[in-house]
């Protein structure tokens, strides 16, 4: 009797928690980010993009960011595949960006400690164009490029 | 029936995460047949969860396949982890779920 009303008492406590954490980080990640989402994702031209994303930063270019399955020709833009492999220490972000892509950042990693930094996804890409990669390790900036020839693409409007 | 299929496996020492997730991801600049522009439609972000802290945090657009793939490498992870993805799409929508390491 007693242990299992310990019991229900312990359940209904922790559900209760769980279910707060998990509205309110929902709530807060709505909030926060969608403005600054916006800003971020416009379809402005890659020359305008860069230094609103990275406002008076220094760009080094380094053979340390590798891509893997990232063709040298795209056959379907639709789906074109990247894996980016870096050996570089301390990454806490890691951004794609496809240089004539109508929206030119494709995605924003923030990665923890724990994890390498080896991500791969699938994009898509409108014309051939530069692949970059921009990896931000201990406040210095790190890119890498790709030339990548699309034959179909894969935006399209 | 969730829209993220995870699928986890050891890979020397450490967690190779796999995740598959079924959105039409929509730019908002593709046509229907009647030449009518779809609105926008697609993954805003997506978070993942090691035993309820967040390693990953990717901010994306309709820039991304349709059904992303992504698969991420984690230092460490034993058998019995949980980790759990979610995501939240431009209309609002969420979906997550959550699987145990093998």
């Amino acid at each position: 009797m007693f242990s299992s009303r310990r019991k229900f008492i312990k359940t209904l406590l922790s559900v209760t928690a769980y279910g707060l954490t998990a509205s309110s980080g929902l709530f807060y990640s709505a909030c926060a980010q969608a403005q600054w989402l916006a800003e971020s994702f416009k379809a402005v031209s890659y020359d305008e993009l860069l230094p609103q994303l990275f406002p008076d930063v220094e760009f080094i270019d380094s053979k340390k960011i590798k891509f893997r399955r990232l063709p040298r020709t795209a056959e379907n833009g639709a789906i074109v595949p990247i894996k980016i492999i870096s050996s570089i220490k301390n990454v806490d972000k890691i951004s794609i960006l496809v240089e004539k892509n109508p929206h030119p950042l494709i995605a924003e990693f923030f990665l923890s400690p724990v994890l390498d930094p080896i991500i791969s996804a699938r994009m898509k890409m409108a014309e051939s164009s530069n692949v970059i990669a921009i990896v931000e390790a201990e406040g210095k900036f790190y890119r890498h490029h790709k030339y990548v020839k699309v034959i179909v693409g894969g935006c399209g409007g | 029936m969730s829209s993220i299929k995870i699928r986890t496996k050891h890979l020397n020492g450490q967690t190779q995460i796999r995740t598959l997730i079924t959105h039409p991801m929509e730019n908002g600049r593709n046509k229907d047949k009647q030449n009518q522009l779809i609105p926008a439609h697609h993954i805003q972000e997506l978070w993942v969860e090691h035993n309820q802290s967040k390693i990953i945090n990717c901010n994306m657009a309709g820039s991304i396949s349709k059904n992303p793939y992504f698969d991420f490498l984690l230092n460490g992870g034993k058998t019995g982890d949980e980790i759990s993805i979610s995501w939240v799409d431009n209309l609002g929508n969420t979906d997550s779920n959550k699987t145990i390491i093998k």
